[in-house]
């Protein structure tokens, strides 16, 4: 959808000629719906949400990763400059397993990091394997990302429905967590930032096969 | 009437002066200046308090020489944008200047406010040592500065009555700045140091909180535990405004009630903030203060809805309530019916780029527009809205003057009926008609900016992300919107032709931001050229040191900010902004 030389040479001329004449306010209405740049792809209805092949600069372009220098890290857990690659910029096209973040979007200030401190590295046992993995919460901005940290860690499971599936072995691991008072949680009932605050361990707890579809 | 600005001198100066005295605004007091040169001289000579709203407007020196006998000053530095990453870190708002022209020429300064500046330790050196009546520092979302520049100001400061560092970001390499307080000193009235991230020395806080018998408000930070809040509470039942450091700990009922008890011996609690990831055993110590409080932060306390609307039912004087979404609508149900009084409501994401749902809906938002008569100000954060609900809103709550709107996925349209939401925000400016500031999200085409345009006549600052169809939007806005003083756009697909149509609009607002927009160097080469009285930067953090000159006209600016200025370019711009 970009603008190819002549378009832009024509505006270079109207732009100097804009500035000398007076023009009427309906006249220039006129003009600009005449010339409007719309978004969207032709003949194509919006439709809700942020989709990133409508955006008419590249998407590459505007979604860049803060260099996170001034160390002012973003509100909700995570630091633009540290966060899972599945947050940068991905291109236009295909699924995205996670939503992309736009610079300085929502506008919400940058709080401390020290919003939720202590040390946010926890255990993560796997029922059946042989040895531990340990995950920071913090970098992560939300139960999804989360999930699919782990199941980029063990990576034979898929994400179905907030569990993780073995589709090989055809077991559900369901994750749990240990919080504060010794108990043993489902993940995914707090708000997020309640649970970084509470959970000790990570459990991803084996159930029984499931029936085959 | 004598002839030819000879009236003046019908009274004395004296007399005159203490007529203007009675006009506070700045705006009057301006007026006043241009009727005569007599006037002139006499009301700058009596000035006393200035506000600048662009560090750059105005040369400090120039500022400095035509009011000389100034004690209180207001300065704002960055572009509100930078406050989201939006601005390079380097861009500027230097404070030094103009702490050097006001040493050389404002030995009587009372009060400093400085908001987005980058201040040195050099600046609160040089501040500390040159103005014997210094009172009152204030700076808010400020940074450069580290807590030796504190301890100077500690040190020396006879009669500091405030120190505020709000959102101030400070570099801490002095631990025992507190101590630099003399033990005479005890002035305080104000000491707001929520920002620190690191320990303070509770001891020495405590001793200072002793003696400054007229402290009223105290802002402590994360670092300060629930245990020892008890003890500074218990020196300083005196206390107006109060933030609290960390409000969790393991429960435990000793703690519970020394904490209840502390409050309860505050009888003039107006406001509270701080309570940092509050833990919900605790907020019920709060409950004996909560009647008087008109003033609630809860922004640090993720705790859950139930708990939150507990504690905010019972605060039936409430006027302005800071809040997260974890409040749900049904914590905001009981905003509406607990808090008539309530004049301001900010609502926060506490998740903002989590997926995860939470139950707070544009239903919350209507709810307490239509249960909160005196409601004048909005900030809001949710993920869905409809032109229903803002036209309940714009129907209950006409008072509006401060109206903003968040939807956190750009273009979402209205959920029922899947249009956009311009004919909502329509309702909200033709039916406000006291709106002085407006944020739009959500689907927007450039009808909504025709509406705005047409009928926003009070607005005076206007900020749009992620909005319009074409020119024609940006061309509405700055055609019409009479009071507009601060617009701020990003990624709308606006561009040279309505900047172009409007630039003489640009010379009677403060400044205009435009980022990820179609703007092209060229337009911004002519708007320069045409308005000699305009700042135009264009911003490129990748262009590091390469040369503006030679870049096409047709290239996009990726960031442009065009302010008013009497001062000239700046000579501080950094490698990545050109003034055109």
């Amino acid at each position: 959808m970009g603008r190819g030389p002549a378009e832009r040479q024509g505006d270079r001329v109207e732009m100097s000629t804009t500035l000398e004449k007076e023009r009427s306010l309906t006249e220039l209405e006129a003009d600009y719906e005449e010339t409007a740049l719309t978004l969207g792809l032709p003949g194509g209805s919006r439709a809700g949400g942020w989709d990133q092949q409508e955006r008419k600069r590249g998407f590459s372009e505007t979604v860049h990763l803060s260099d996170g220098s001034s160390g002012i890290e973003p509100r909700g857990g995570g630091d633009l400059g540290d966060e899972s690659p599945d947050c940068a910029a991905s291109g236009a096209g295909g699924p995205r397993a996670s939503k992309a973040r736009v610079v300085g979007w929502p506008p919400v200030r940058s709080y401390r990091k020290n919003a939720l401190r202590g040390c946010t590295y926890v255990k993560v046992a796997v029922d059946g394997a042989p040895y531990l993995r340990k995950v920071d919460l913090e970098i992560y901005s939300g139960y999804h990302q989360l999930l699919t940290a782990l199941q980029e860690m063990f990576s034979c499971f898929t994400i179905r429905d907030r569990r993780l599936v073995d589709p090989v072995k055809g077991t559900d691991y369901i994750p749990t967590y240990e919080d504060k008072d010794g108990d043993w949680m489902l993940v995914g009932d707090v708000p997020w930032k309640m649970f970084v605050a509470s959970c000790k361990r990570l459990r991803l707890m084996n159930i029984a096969p499931r029936a085959p579809r | 009437m004598p002839a030819g600005g000879g009236w003046a001198a019908m009274f004395p100066d004296e007399v005159w002066e203490h007529v203007f005295s009675f006009l506070a605004a700045d705006g009057d007091r301006n007026a006043v200046s241009l009727v005569c040169r007599g006037w002139y001289h006499i009301e700058r000579r009596s000035r006393r308090r200035i506000f600048v709203g662009n560090c750059y407007a105005i040369a400090p020196t120039v500022a400095v020489r035509r009011f000389p006998n100034v004690r209180v000053v207001s300065i704002k530095g960055k572009p509100h944008f930078a406050d989201f990453n939006l601005v390079p870190s380097d861009w500027g708002g230097h404070a030094d200047a103009w702490v050097a022209a006001m040493a050389e020429g404002w030995p009587l300064l009372e009060e400093l406010h400085l908001k987005r500046m980058v201040v040195t330790d050099e600046c609160l050196e040089l501040l500390a040592r040159s103005f014997k009546n210094f009172r009152v520092l204030a700076l808010s979302f400020c940074e450069g500065v580290s807590t030796a520049g504190l301890a100077a100001i500690a040190a020396n400061c006879r009669n500091l009555r405030e120190l505020d560092l709000q959102e101030t970001v400070v570099e801490e390499n002095c631990v025992h700045w507190l101590s630099h307080f003399p033990e005479s000193s005890t002035s305080l009235v104000n000491l707001s140091i929520a920002s620190l991230e690191e320990d303070v020395n509770i001891a020495v806080l405590e001793h200072l909180v002793s003696r400054c018998t007229n402290l009223k408000t105290l802002k402590l930070n994360y670092a300060v535990p629930l245990d020892r809040l008890v003890n500074l509470l218990c020196r300083a039942p005196q206390l107006a405004n109060l933030g609290t450091g960390r409000f969790t700990a393991e429960y435990r009922p000793e703690l519970f009630s020394k904490l209840e008890s502390a409050f309860a011996s505050c009888k003039s609690m107006k406001s509270l903030s701080g309570i940092c990831e509050a833990v919900p055993e605790y907020l019920p110590a709060i409950y004996p203060i909560c009647d008087g409080l008109t003033s609630l932060n809860l922004c640090d306390a993720p705790v859950n809805g139930a708990s939150l609307t507990k504690l905010v039912s019972r605060c039936k004087n409430l006027q302005r309530l800071w809040v997260m979404d974890v409040i749900e609508d049904d914590g905001l149900a009981a905003v509406a019916s607990s808090c008539k009084l309530l004049q301001e409501l900010r609502v926060f994401p506490c998740d903002p780029y989590g997926a995860d749902p939470v139950s707070l809906t544009e239903h919350g938002l209507v709810t307490v527009s239509t249960g909160c008569p005196m409601l004048q100000s909005v900030l809001y954060f949710c993920r869905q809205m409809t032109n229903d609900a803002l036209f309940a809103v714009a129907r209950s709550s006409p008072n509006l003057t401060c109206f903003r709107l968040c939807i956190i996925d750009p273009h979402t349209p209205d959920y029922v009926t899947l249009e956009p939401l311009d004919a909502g925000f329509s309702a909200i400016v033709e039916s406000c008609k006291d709106l002085r500031r407006l944020s739009v999200s959500g689907l927007l085409t450039n009808n909504v900016f025709r509406s705005i345009g047409a009928s926003a006549d009070c607005l005076e600052m206007l900020s749009i992300a992620f909005a319009g169809d074409s020119d024609a939007g940006l061309h509405y806005i700055l055609s019409g919107c009479k009071s507009l003083r601060k617009l701020e756009i990003r990624d709308c697909p606006f561009g040279d032709k309505a900047l172009l149509a409007n630039a003489a609009k640009l010379e009677t607002m403060r400044s205009l931001w435009m980022s990820s927009c179609f703007v092209s160097l060229g337009a911004c080469r002519l708007l320069a050229q045409k308005m000699p009285l305009l700042n135009v930067e264009v911003m490129d953090e990748k262009k590091r040191g390469g040369s503006w000159d030679s870049q096409p006209d047709d290239c996009l600016v990726e960031k442009l900010y065009v302010y008013r200025t009497v001062a000239g370019q700046r000579s501080d711009t950094p490698p990545c902004v050109w003034t055109v």
